[in-house]
C-alpha cells in the first residue's frame, strides 16, 4: 500500500534528496543479527522471548545450520503466559535456570525483546537486572530489543551493542576502538595495518569473548565499521569517546579514508600512513582492475535490507564504474553517513523505508542490470529477468580492508558472470 | 514459556501462507510486523518458487502503535484487493497482530470490499504450522461450499457421471515432494479408471474448491493438512475417505483395494508387476539390509508409512519411530506398537537427539533436523519428511508415493548405507588406514567421516575395573552400534568376578557369556 511520500528532513538538504516510503516491507527484524552476533560472541547466548514465529525466523534465516547446538534458543510464550496464568517473570526465571543447566560456562545472557514481548511489555530490563542479582556477578545478564515493530536486520546489532556499551568498563587510555562485527581474519589484518602505522591501541566491540570487554572513555576514538551502528556510536560518545567521521572501509579508496581517519585522531605523520597502506593498498587496486570490465557501465539498483546500501553503492560507482540507479535504505542516519557524503553519486534516485509493490513497479520499468535485495525476492526477480544478489551474503562474507576489496566486487561480478555463461533458461 | 532450540513446525500463519502459496487466485492479507516477511523466503529460497506468496503484510512499526493499526488494516486491504483482483481475499493475524486485537478478519467483512473474504484466526500461542493449514484449507472450502451444504436430512444430488471420481486433498506447497506425488497418484488412479474431479490445496482456485461436491470420494492424501476437511465433506455432502496413505509398495497396493471398495470398481493388480521394490529387496545383495538398525522419525503421514516400508519391504529392523505431529500420536502409537518399539512424541529436537544417541541406528529416516544429527553422530541419513531444505526440492520426478514412489524409497534408503560386502571388508580390517569404520562409504566422496560418538574418546575406569590398551583397540573392532552393549556387558562380567582389569580375554569371555 502506498501511505505516501515524505520529504525529508530539511537539516539534511545540502546532502541528496531522499525520499521516504511507507508501506509493506520486506526486510527481516533485527532478530537476525543473532546469527552472526552468537558466532562472534563465543561465551554468550541469544535468548529470544517472543513466539514460534521468532524461533522460526531465526532458524529459517540461518538455513537450518545444526552443526552444534546453537548458542540461541527461543523463550516461547504461550497462551498461559498471555492470558496471565504464568507469570511471566517466574517462567523466565525457569527457561533460563534451564539454558544455564545446559549451558554452565556462559559469562553472558542477552535476553532479546521481541513483537509479542514488547507488545505486552514485558520488562527485559528489570528481568536482566533480577537475573543478575540471581546469579551475583557470575553471569552478565544484558536485555535488548531485536523485535521488528522497533528494528530492522542488522539493527538488531546496534541494539545489543547499545545495551552492552553501557556494560563497559570506564578507562581514560588512549586507544583506537573498532565498532561493529568484523570477521576474525579481518581485524587482525586491521589491527596489523595500525600497528605498522603506530596506533598500538587498538580494541574491537564486540570482541570474540563476553568477558574481555574493552574499556572506554575520553581517550577512546571509534571508528565505526559499519553505518548501522548509530545508537552504539551514541551510547559511546555520551561516555566520552570521540566518534571519528569517515567513510566505511569497503573497497580500497572506503578503506584507505577510513584508515586515514584513525591516524588523523593518533598524529600519526603522513609518510607512517603512505608505508602502512601503499602495499595492502596497491594489491587491492591491482585486483579491483581485473575485475571492472566486468562491473563498468552496468547498472544497480538496491532494494533496502542491510543498510550497507549507501557505501556499497558508493563503492560499486566510483571504484567499478557501475551506475546506482535507485539506492533504497531500511532507515536514513544523517550522522553516521556523515563520512559519506562528499562521494555520493550523482542521478541517484534515494529512498529511506519501503513500500513493497510500486519499488518492484519501478524496479521492472527501469530494469537494471543487478539487483541488491533480500532472500525472499531474489528468485522471484530472476524468474522476471533481473540478475540478484542478496544482500544477506554481504553481511555474513568478510568484505571489508584492502584484501576484501576485490572479493566484495566478485560478489556482484559472480552474477552477471553467471548470465554470460549459461545457455540455458533466459535471463533478458 | 517453553524454551525451543529448534523448530520442527512454523507458526501457524506459515501454514496460512503455505495453503495461500499452493492456490491460484487467493490473496492472503496478514497483519504482522515488519520481519514476518521472511517466511517469502521458505517458498522462494527452499522450494525455488518463481514467484513470492500471494501474500500483503501490513507492516506494522512501533510508531503505528500509538496510533491506529486497524487503519493501516484497512489501507492494505483496499490496495491488495485492487492490486492483485483476487477471487478470494483471506485475512489472517500474525503472532504479534493477534495481540493487538484489531479484528483485521471483521475489518475486512465490514470494508465494503468487492471480493469475497474469509476470515481466519490462527491461536498463534497454542498451535503451530500444520494446524495452521489444516484450519486455513478447511475454513476456505467451508466459507465457499457454504451455500451448497444440504439442509438436514437430504443428501446433496451429485451430477450423474460415467466414470467414478475422487478429489486429492491434501498437497500443499512445502509439503514433502508433494509435487511428484500428485502426478504420482493422478496417474495411478486414471489407470485404474477412476477420474481426479479436484486437486486441492495445490494448483487448485476458488472455483475447483466448489467443485470439491461433485466427486465420489476423498483422498486423505496428507491427514495433516486433509483430515480436517475431508471429515467436514464427509458429514456434509456424503462423500466418504479414503485415507490409506500409498507411500511404500504394499501401501500403494492397499491403498488401490481401498479405492476399489469405496468406489465399487474391480482394480487388477497384475498391471502394477513392474514396481522394482520387490525384487529389488529380494535380490541376494540386499541381503545385507536385513536387520540394519533404523529409527523413523518426522510427520506422522510419513512416518507411519516408512516405519513401514522399513520393516517389512527393506527389511530393516526398525528400533524407534516418533513424530512431532501431535495431532496425530494416537496414530504413530499404533505403529510402534506393531514394531513391538515405543513411540516418542516431541517437538523438542533435543530430546529426539538423545533417543539417536541411545539406540545407535545404523541408519536415520528422519527430517533436516535428524540429518544435522545423524551427520554429527556419523550415522547413515535419509530425508523422508518435513521439515526439509532446498535439497529435499529435487529437479528430478522424485515422488514418495505410489509404485515410482517405492523405487524412490529403496534408492534413497540403499545409498546412505556402507554396500554388503564393502562393509564385511570394513570388518575384517579395521585397522586399514584407508579403508576403515570412519571412512565414509566409498560411493559418497570424502570428507564426511565419522565424527565422535561413534568412536568414543579414552575409556575412563569405572567402579575400579581399568581396561587394558589391547583390550581397548580390540573394542574398537566391534560394530558401534554394539559396541556399548558390549563395554557394559564386559565390565559387569569382570565386576561380578572381581577383576580390576579388562584385558582382551575378559573381553571374549563375557562375550560368550553373555552369548548364550
Amino acid at each position: 500500500m502506498t501511505a505516501g511520500v515524505i520529504a525529508c528532513d530539511p537539516a539534511e538538504q545540502q546532502s541528496p534528496r531522499w525520499v521516504t516510503e511507507r508501506g509493506q516491507r520486506a526486510v527481516f527484524c533485527g532478530l537476525t543479527s543473532i546469527v552472526w552476533l552468537h558466532r562472534k560472541i563465543q561465551d554468550a547466548f541469544f535468548l529470544v522471548v517472543g513466539s514460534r514465529t521468532c524461533a522460526h525466523l531465526v532458524q529459517s534465516a540461518a538455513g537450518v545450520m545444526i552443526f552444534a547446538e546453537p548458542r540461541f534458543a527461543t523463550a516461547v510464550l504461550q497462551d498461559r503466559d498471555l492470558a496471565g496464568m504464568a507469570d511471566c517473570h517466574e517462567e523466565l526465571d525457569r527457561v533460563v535456570a534451564e539454558v544455564l543447566a545446559r549451558r554452565p560456562n556462559l559469562k553472558t545472557l542477552f535476553l532479546v525483546g521481541s513483537c509479542p514481548s514488547e507488545v505486552i511489555k514485558l520488562d527485559l530490563d528489570n528481568a536482566a537486572a533480577r537475573l543478575r542479582r540471581q546469579h551475583k556477578g557470575s553471569l552478565r545478564v544484558v536485555a535488548y530489543s531485536g523485535s521488528g515493530i522497533e528494528t530492522t536486520f542488522t539493527q538488531g546489532e546496534d541494539s545489543c551493542l547499545s545495551a552492552l556499551a553501557h556494560e563497559l568498563p570506564s578507562s581514560n587510555v588512549d586507544q583506537l576502538l573498532v565498532v561493529g562485527t568484523l570477521a576474525d581474519v579481518i581485524e587482525d589484518q586491521f589491527t596489523r595495518l595500525f600497528n605498522a602505522m603506530g596506533i598500538a591501541n587498538v580494541a574491537y566491540f564486540p570482541g570474540r569473548q563476553s568477558e574481555a570487554l574493552p574499556e572506554v572513555g575520553a581517550g577512546t576514538r571509534v571508528l565505526l565499521a559499519q553505518q548501522y551502528l548509530g545508537d552504539t556510536a551514541r551510547v559511546l560518545t555520551d561516555r566520552g569517546c570521540t566518534l571519528l567521521e569517515a567513510p566505511y572501509p569497503l573497497g580500497a579508496e572506503g578503506t584507505e579514508a577510513w584508515v586515514r581517519a584513525a591516524a588523523a585522531a593518533f598524529d600519526i605523520d603522513d609518510t607512517a600512513v603512505e608505508m602502512a597502506v601503499a602495499a595492502p593498498k596497491a594489491r587491492a587496486e591491482k585486483a579491483l582492475r581485473a575485475l571492472r570490465p566486468e562491473l563498468d557501465g552496468r547498472t544497480i539498483s538496491f532494494l533496502p535490507d542491510s543498510q550497507l546500501e549507501v557505501p556499497l553503492a558508493r563503492f560499486l560507482q566510483r571504484e567499478c564504474g557501475m551506475q546506482p540507479l535507485e539506492v533504497a535504505t531500511p532507515f536514513y542516519d544523517g550522522r553516521t553517513l556523515a563520512g559519506e557524503q562528499a562521494w555520493l553519486p550523482d542521478g541517484v534516485n534515494w529512498f529511506e523505508g519501503q513500500d513493497l509493490d510500486p519499488a518492484l513497479d519501478r524496479l521492472r520499468a527501469s530494469r537494471p542490470d543487478l539487483t541488491v535485495c533480500g532472500l525472499g525476492i531474489a528468485n522471484p526477480l530472476e524468474a522476471e529477468g533481473l540478475r540478484t544478489k542478496w544482500s544477506i551474503e554481504l553481511v555474513f562474507s568478510p568484505i571489508q580492508g584492502f584484501d576484501q576489496a576485490a572479493d566484495l566486487a566478485e560478489l556482484f561480478a559472480r552474477p552477471l558472470r553467471r548470465e554470460q555463461q549459461l545457455e540455458v533458461g533466459a535471463w533478458s | 514459556m517453553e524454551l525451543t532450540v529448534w523448530t520442527y513446525e512454523g507458526p501457524p500463519h506459515v501454514g496460512a501462507i503455505r495453503i495461500a502459496a499452493s492456490m491460484r487466485d487467493v490473496h492472503l492479507v496478514l497483519h504482522a510486523p515488519q520481519g514476518d516477511t521472511y517466511a517469502d523466503l521458505l517458498f522462494t529460497m527452499i522450494e525455488r518458487e518463481p514467484s513470492r506468496p500471494p501474500v500483503t503484510y501490513t507492516t506494522f512499526q512501533a510508531r503505528d502503535l500509538g496510533a491506529s493499526t486497524a487503519e493501516l488494516v484497512l489501507g492494505t486491504l483496499r490496495s491488495a484487493a485492487e492490486r492483485f483482483r483476487p477471487q478470494v481475499l483471506m485475512v489472517a493475524d500474525s503472532c504479534t497482530a493477534e495481540l493487538l486485537q484489531d479484528q483485521p478478519g471483521t475489518l475486512a467483512q465490514g470494508a465494503g470490499l468487492n471480493v469475497p473474504v474469509v476470515p481466519l484466526e490462527m491461536a498463534a500461542y497454542s498451535r503451530k504450522e500444520n494446524w495452521g493449514a489444516s484450519e486455513t484449507f478447511f475454513q476456505l472450502v467451508r466459507a465457499l461450499l457454504a451455500k451448497r451444504v444440504p439442509p438436514p436430512g437430504e443428501r446433496y444430488q451429485r451430477q450423474p457421471r460415467d466414470v467414478p471420481s475422487v478429489n486429492i486433498i491434501g498437497p500443499s506447497k512445502l509439503g514433502f515432494r508433494c509435487r511428484d506425488d500428485v502426478r504420482e497418484i493422478v496417474s495411478l488412479l486414471e489407470s485404474v479408471g477412476v477420474h481426479v474431479n479436484v486437486v486441492a490445496p495445490l494448483s487448485a482456485s476458488p472455483t475447483d474448491l466448489m467443485r470439491l461436491p461433485e466427486a465420489d470420494a476423498n483422498v486423505s492424501l496428507y491427514p495433516e493438512v486433509a483430515a480436517a476437511t475431508c471429515s467436514w465433506l464427509a458429514r456434509q455432502f456424503h462423500q466418504p475417505t479414503i485415507s490409506t496413505v500409498p507411500i511404500g509398495y504394499g501401501a500403494t497396493r492397499d491403498f488401490l483395494a481401498e479405492v476399489g471398495e469405496t468406489l465399487g470398481i474391480d482394480i487388477d493388480m497384475t498391471q502394477f508387476d513392474d514396481c522394482r521394490l520387490p525384487w529389488y529387496s529380494r535380490s541376494i545383495d540386499s541381503t545385507y539390509l536385513t536387520g540394519k538398525r533404523a529409527f523413523v522419525f518426522g510427520d506422522a503421514t510419513h512416518v507411519i508409512a516408512i516405519a513401514k516400508v522399513a520393516q517389512s519391504e527393506m527389511g530393516f529392523e526398525v528400533v524407534g519411530v516418533g513424530t512431532y505431529s501431535r495431532e496425530m500420536a494416537r496414530e504413530v502409537r499404533l505403529v510402534a506398537k506393531e514394531l513391538g518399539v515405543d513411540a516418542l512424541i516431541t517437538d523438542n529436537y533435543l530430546e529426539v537427539e538423545r533417543a539417536i544417541e541411545s539406540l545407535k541406528p545404523e541408519i536415520v529416516l528422519g527430517t533436516q533436523m535428524e540429518r544435522h544429527t545423524a551427520k554429527r553422530l556419523g550415522i547413515a541419513c535419509a530425508v523422508i519428511s518435513t521439515p526439509a531444505h532446498v535439497q529435499d526440492y529435487p529437479a528430478r520426478y522424485s515422488p514418495q508415493m505410489g509404485f515410482e514412489g517405492a523405487n524412490v524409497l529403496f534408492d534413497t534408503f540403499v545409498h546412505p548405507l556402507v554396500m554388503g560386502l564393502e562393509e564385511h571388508l570394513l570388518n575384517m580390517f579395521r585397522d586399514d588406514f584407508e579403508f576403515n569404520d570412519q571412512a565414509v562409504p566409498s560411493h559418497l566422496g570424502a570428507g564426511e567421516g565419522h565424527a565422535s560418538v561413534a568412536q568414543s574418546a579414552e575409556i575412563v575406569p569405572i567402579n575400579g575395573v581399568a581396561w587394558a590398551d589391547c583390550a581397548q583397540k580390540e573394542l574398537q573392532k566391534i560394530p558401534f552400534f554394539v559396541r556399548g552393549k558390549a563395554r557394559r556387558n564386559t565390565e559387569r562380567f569382570a565386576l561380578d568376578r572381581g577383576l580390576t582389569t579388562i584385558d582382551v580375554e575378559t573381553l571374549y569371555e563375557a562375550k560368550a557369556h553373555f552369548g548364550r
